[in-house]
């Protein structure tokens, strides 16, 4: 929802001074320096970097934090000792309460990246990473499909709404568009239910639910493809329903802004062809608010996977955030809130890089002074 | 309608700050607001959805009397939408179920803007490392899904005060809204009404908050709105989920309660569940609808031609 075309943001990196004769004679230090792609990298790196120690003193420094609330519950619950309460939170969370705490962090850190993020308590005797690698690539399934055809369609809406303005196809777009946009995605997942699957009866929610029918296994044939695409039915309607209205928004915004450019002008009057014109001219330049804008709606539809996947029963880290919330598996939480967010940050990545690939301005870091 | 825009940079939609004499831009933006279908439409419904909110309490009451033996009874005269599962009045529920979530919207949406406005006017126009560092700051903080993170604070400390969860939504939200000020600013910055103020030397605060924010008030509230939708969307959402204490009544705990007791496999029961759904998605409606009409106004280009 905060994709509205007047918060549309500036591509990130807008900090890179203008320096035009950079390119003549540089040393090979220079222009590693001023590498766009390891700069992303290294920035990518940054802020998990940031939110890895965010995780850290929210769980273990801030006064009421989990690894107390934990040790009290068990003492106050079971009638453990300090020691065999603290024993047990040290095993889940990962961390040696006699070590002084730059070193727990230290250890931490050395942890997550050996993909070591403690073990649930909800379900003794799995690590936390087991059960993410086990929950996580349903989402990315069912939230990226969602996000490649609804991003297909709105572009396609978007700029037929360019080029019709006021037509019908325009006016039908944002009035639907503004429609589903208004309805909240869980809000969508209930009324899918209640209307589509009780009240008519068309949808078959109990054999929908989960990721997969029972008997179906893993394999690279038609029957599992098939399978697990009618079980992501359901969450993928939602996230394309609701979010399908704004990227045609955006879309036809960049796209009105390009055809008013002289250069657009320009291809018409050497009598281009049209499809050229909308292609390479128009199409190209108009996608890039659309891809900028991919970082930030990305994160939205992950974090609205919580409630929809919830709706849904879909078994992907949503749902597992839920449950752990529900079950305060502490370090299952701190899991997925990382896990997420490395998600998001590669995302954001992805974006750049396309970005980068289509406008050499940003690559070159000239442009982009937004 | 004739809004005159000088030349403005290729990638920014700012809004020409309309400085017509005697009319003051928020009144204008006003008259073309009502003017527009969509517009009209949207003002109604929200105007219409606060005022129910406001002042309905005020005629009913806070208080709900509930009937148990009467549960889920179907709607009759006496009750409009029927009862829900403890034999209170679905109506009456709904009547009063408003005012936490406008207030957490409001709220929320005031702290975000307060704070977007602030730092983003800040880091505009002096730039340099605080800008910077804001941008770094930034950065970080939208990379973080904001529900899940709205999810696990509410799982780690307990939420429970709606004033509480309206402070974290805002706190939280700022970034993106900064962003956009602060883009805003670095154009407005390089205008003549600017450079008059510096060679008066009026001083930094009037400059900035004095002759700068106040041209970009049209734009403020603009995103204003969208910070109370995104506020209302995850305040909720998390009433909904039940990540945040189920104490009194709003539209999110109604639905979370339809939802938890099966009200939906109950035909008597469906108003419990779709119209606090109603009420929301209408509010996310108006305020959806108000946002775009004054992104047309204000950006001529978009308009239809």
């Amino acid at each position: 929802m905060a994709a509205d075309a007047v918060t549309a943001d500036a591509p990130p990196g807008t900090g890179a001074p203008d320096r035009p004769d950079r390119h003549v004679g540089e040393s090979l230090g220079h222009r590693i320096y001023h590498s766009f792609i390891l700069r992303r990298l290294v920035r990518s790196a940054f802020v998990i970097w940031v939110v890895a120690t965010g995780v850290f003193l929210m769980v273990r420094l801030l006064p009421g934090n989990p690894v107390d609330v934990y040790i009290n519950q068990q003492i106050a619950l079971y009638g453990k000792s300090y020691e065999q309460a603290a024993a047990e939170a040290q095993n889940y969370f990962r961390f040696d309460p006699a070590t002084p705490i730059w070193r727990q962090y230290l250890d931490y850190l050395w942890g997550l990246l050996h993909g070591d993020m403690g073990s649930s308590i909800a379900t003794p005797g799995v690590t936390v990473t087991e059960k993410i690698a086990h929950y996580l690539p349903w989402t990315l399934y069912s939230v990226g499909l969602a996000l490649v055809i609804s991003i297909t369609i709105g572009l396609l809406l978007g700029m037929i709404m360019a080029y019709r303005r006021g037509g019908i196809i325009d006016h039908a777009v944002s009035i639907i568009g503004s429609g589903f946009h208004a309805i909240p995605n869980y809000l969508l997942a209930i009324l899918i239910v209640v209307v589509g699957a009780v009240q008519l009866g068309v949808i078959d929610y109990t054999r929908m639910r989960g990721n997969v029918s029972p008997g179906v296994s893993p394999e690279l044939s038609f029957r599992f493809l098939s399978d697990i695409g009618y079980h992501a039915t359901l969450p993928m309607i939602t996230y394309i329903l609701t979010t399908v209205g704004t990227w045609a928004l955006i879309m036809k915004a960049s796209t009105t802004q390009v055809l008013g450019e002289d250069y657009v002008t320009v291809a018409r009057a050497r009598g281009l062809k049209d499809s050229r014109i909308q292609t390479n001219y128009v199409g190209r330049n108009a996608l890039l608010p659309l891809i900028a804008q991919i970082a930030t709606q990305a994160g939205f539809i992950v974090g609205g996977a919580i409630f929809v996947e919830q709706t849904f029963s879909y078994e992907g880290v949503g749902l597992l955030l839920f449950e752990s919330i529900n079950t305060r598996d502490y370090p299952m939480i701190q899991g997925v809130l990382l896990v997420v967010t490395i998600t998001v940050v590669l995302a954001n990545l992805c974006a750049d890089l396309v970005n980068a690939a289509l406008d050499p301005r940003i690559r070159l870091g000239e442009g982009g002074a937004a | 309608m004739t809004a005159t825009s000088p030349p403005v940079p290729a990638e920014q939609n700012v809004p020409t700050p309309a400085k017509s004499a005697g009319v003051s831009p928020l009144r204008r933006l006003f008259s073309e607001l009502t003017r527009s279908t969509s517009g009209f439409v949207g003002l109604c419904l929200v105007l219409a959805i606060v005022l129910l909110s406001v002042i309905g309490p005020m005629g009913v009451g806070t208080s709900v009397p509930g009937d148990p033996a009467r549960a889920w009874e179907a709607p009759s005269g006496q009750h409009w939408l029927g009862l829900e599962g403890a034999g209170k009045d679905t109506l009456h529920l709904l009547i009063i179920g408003g005012r936490t979530v406008l207030m957490v919207g409001f709220l929320a949406a005031t702290i975000t803007t307060v704070i977007a406005v602030a730092i983003g006017a800040l880091a505009g126009y002096f730039g340099g490392r605080f800008d910077a560092l804001m941008l770094q700051l930034t950065d970080i903080v939208m990379t973080v899904p904001q529900i899940v993170l709205l999810a696990v604070v509410g799982a780690f400390y307990k939420l429970d005060s709606p004033t509480l969860l309206a402070l974290i939504v805002g706190v939280l939200s700022w970034p993106v809204l900064m962003r956009s000020i602060r883009a805003q600013v670095l154009s407005l910055k390089e205008r003549e009404f600017v450079e008059a103020a510096q060679l008066l030397d009026v001083g930094w605060v009037r400059i900035v908050f004095g002759e700068i924010v106040p041209n970009m008030a049209s734009y403020i509230l603009i995103n204003f709105i969208i910070a109370v939708t995104n506020a209302i969307y995850a305040m909720v959402g998390l009433y909904l989920l039940g990540l945040a204490p189920q104490r009194g009544v709003n539209w999110g705990i109604m639905i979370n309660d339809a939802w938890t007791k099966g009200a939906m496999f109950n035909p008597d029961a469906m108003p419990y569940i779709i119209a606090p759904v109603t009420m929301i998605v209408l509010l996310q409606l108006g305020l959806i609808l108000l946002t775009r009409t004054l992104e047309e106004i204000l950006n001529p280009r978009l308009r239809d031609r």
